[in-house]
């Protein structure tokens, strides 16, 4: 049986598989188990029964949140499924895989889930910079309206679809479902208050779904192979399989499918190979630039949701950055915070302020003219623009690298200070 | 500002679309509902077509859609790949997110910096570059990374660098 259902396609040496291929490695074979039969509620249930939880960063179960979306003759008929295909979190090279390696998996994908909460529309939006990704998904697009996968009455179920390719103009803020959707409608990126849930009022204020492009890609294969066929799949608590990448000075960084459940030590030395000569393992973070750091004493740990948890951080989007002992930790978590002050959207005050002013300060600790204050300074930032403080996610996973970076890298701001320069540059 | 520069701005006038760019706002429409998701379309393909978006093109699109200035100049302002001055030829997006950063990208900034003469925000004296920063390019296990124009390009040296100079110098 197949273990690696993200990749079993993808060869990045060569041009992604054209819809014939694809369909003779039991490509859209999801598609025409619904043509057989199986009904939207009994979709719901593989999907809940699966275990899948959303790969975009959050971990929400994605049956339930589908179960969220009304159903019946009272709810409105316009639904709208988006693939949140921004994929712009730093450290995070996952999505463009997916996309520019099998772009057909995330159309099977995005039909299965447009079929179960009854979308008719379905829009993907995709960061504007990923211009291969448009030619593969533009091209995948066309090839699936000809062959009758989506457009009108699909393989005489009925059932409509249409799939809109959505190129942004780029802003990190447009990850946030919700400031995706004001996007989508035209308007300036800002998050929306919730409740009401997109699930219930969405897009143009229609009950929408909104997906991460890797969470999409693991249904074709659940309703393929089956339910106990992808749990099966993972070495631990959550269930299939997971793409996780390493970027930093490693000697092999990259981007794998790997069953959830996986020790961190498998990843970083069998995949990533080790550290290169030289340098050893300062810190890591273990998905993206809004996660909390870990040690190399915590690399014993599976690459589960709870597992990563239990020490503070979130396994998040599953690509790890590296910090060798040779890069400055201050330095880092400075980079961090000039992307987070910048990518900001300025509608809550936490944020719009709190931000600018730590990266500030970073630039002094930087140049030599860091204080014992500064440090109280971020300190008290770390909860000011903590979880419920503010409108959205941004500053709470600013604060994730800061609060952990000024823990466990206590000594190195105190001999920025003291030293009145950075002392891995002098 | 100025006296003269209130009215300088304020005197401006929509300018008229070409037939191509109607063509393709026109084709947009058919996939949204509502005039107002067309017009950060609209923004995009007007630059798309004039390199970028001027006072003239942006008052263009509000009166063909029929949108308040104020709303689209707000849209316009806020995406990063709206370009509310000219740019170059060619756009450097430079990426100097964190993974790009360990990867020492600061060094190969400075060595744009040294080659073209131009830092963050600006554009060569000749139009061929517009050097900006952009957030995580999503590349990261070939960093350092960067775009000009649609290419991507990997793994950057300075020695890199000054072949994809000599090669878009070339075009």
């Amino acid at each position: 049986m197949v273990d690696n259902p993200l990749t079993k396609n993808i060869d990045m040496s060569r041009p992604p598989l054209d819809i014939a291929a694809y369909e003779a490695n039991d490509g859209y074979q999801s598609v025409r188990k619904i043509a057989q039969g199986l009904g939207s509620a009994d979709v719901l249930q593989l999907v809940k029964d699966s275990g899948l939880k959303g790969r975009g960063g959050a971990g929400f179960p994605t049956g339930l949140k589908w179960s969220f979306v009304p159903q019946g003759p009272d709810s409105p008929a316009q639904k709208y499924l988006v693939v949140n295909a921004d994929e712009m979190e730093p450290g995070t090279f996952k999505d463009r895989l997916l996309m520019e390696g099998d772009p057909h998996l995330l159309l099977e994908g995005m039909i299965i889930a447009a079929y179960t909460i009854g979308a008719s529309k379905a829009y993907i939006f995709l960061r504007g910079e990923y211009t291969r990704s448009v030619e593969t998904l533009s091209h995948a697009i066309k090839e699936a309206y000809s062959k009758g996968y989506i457009g009108k009455n699909i393989l005489n179920t009925g059932f409509d679809l249409d799939i809109i390719l959505h190129t942004s103009a780029g802003r990190y803020i447009c990850g946030e479902e919700t400031a995706l959707l004001n996007a989508l409608e035209g308007k300036r990126a800002n998050p929306r208050a919730k409740p009401p849930f997109p699930q219930v009022s969405g897009l143009w204020g229609k009950p929408t779904i909104v997906n991460n492009v890797e969470t999409i890609c693991n249904l074709p294969g659940i309703l393929t192979y089956g339910v106990d066929w992808y749990h099966g799949l993972s070495r631990g608590k959550d269930h299939g399989t997971k793409l996780f990448g390493v970027s930093g000075k490693v000697k092999n960084p990259g981007c794998w499918e790997m069953p959830l459940g996986l020790p961190i030590r498998e990843l970083l030395e069998d995949r990533a190979g080790g550290m290169r000569d030289g340098l050893s393992l300062r810190a890591f973070l273990p998905g993206g630039g809004s996660t909390d750091f870990m040690l190399p004493e915590h690399l014993d740990l599976k690459l589960d949701y709870d597992e990563i948890a239990s020490v503070g951080s979130r396994l998040a989007t599953g690509t790890m950055i590296i910090l060798d002992d040779k890069t400055c930790p201050v330095g880092m978590v400075g980079n961090l915070m000039t992307f987070f002050a910048h990518e900001s959207c300025g509608f809550c005050t936490p944020c719009r302020d709190g931000l600018p002013w730590v990266d500030a300060i970073f630039r002094e600790l930087e140049e030599g003219r860091g204080q014992e204050k500064d440090l109280a300074i971020l300190q008290e930032h770390v909860s000011y623009m903590g979880p419920g403080r503010t409108f959205c996610a941004l500053a709470p996973g600013a604060t994730a690298p800061l609060g952990s970076g000024l823990k466990y890298f206590a000594d190195d701001f105190k001999a920025h200070i003291d030293k009145k320069c950075c002392p891995y540059k002098h | 500002m100025t006296a003269d520069n209130v009215i300088a701005s304020s005197a401006k006038q929509a300018r008229q679309l070409t037939e191509a760019e109607i063509a393709e706002i026109e084709h947009e429409k058919e996939l949204y509902p509502d005039n107002r998701a067309v017009g950060l379309e609209a923004l995009k393909i007007v630059q798309k077509h004039q390199g970028w978006v001027s006072d003239e093109s942006l008052l263009a699109i509000a009166r063909y859609l029929d949108l308040p200035v104020a709303d689209l100049e707000g849209v316009a302002t806020f995406f990063n790949l709206v370009y509310r001055q000219p740019v170059g030829k060619k756009v450097i997006l430079f990426c100097n997110s964190v993974s790009c950063w360990i990867m020492g990208c600061e060094g190969i900034r400075s060595h744009i910096k040294e080659t073209l003469g131009v830092d963050f925000g600006q554009t060569t004296s000749d139009d061929q570059f517009t050097f900006i920063p952009v957030p995580c390019l999503g590349d990261c296990d070939r960093a350092p990374v960067m775009m000009v124009g649609e290419d991507l390009h990997r793994n950057l040296t300075p020695e890199k660098i000054d072949e994809i100079v000599a090669q878009y110098r070339g075009k």
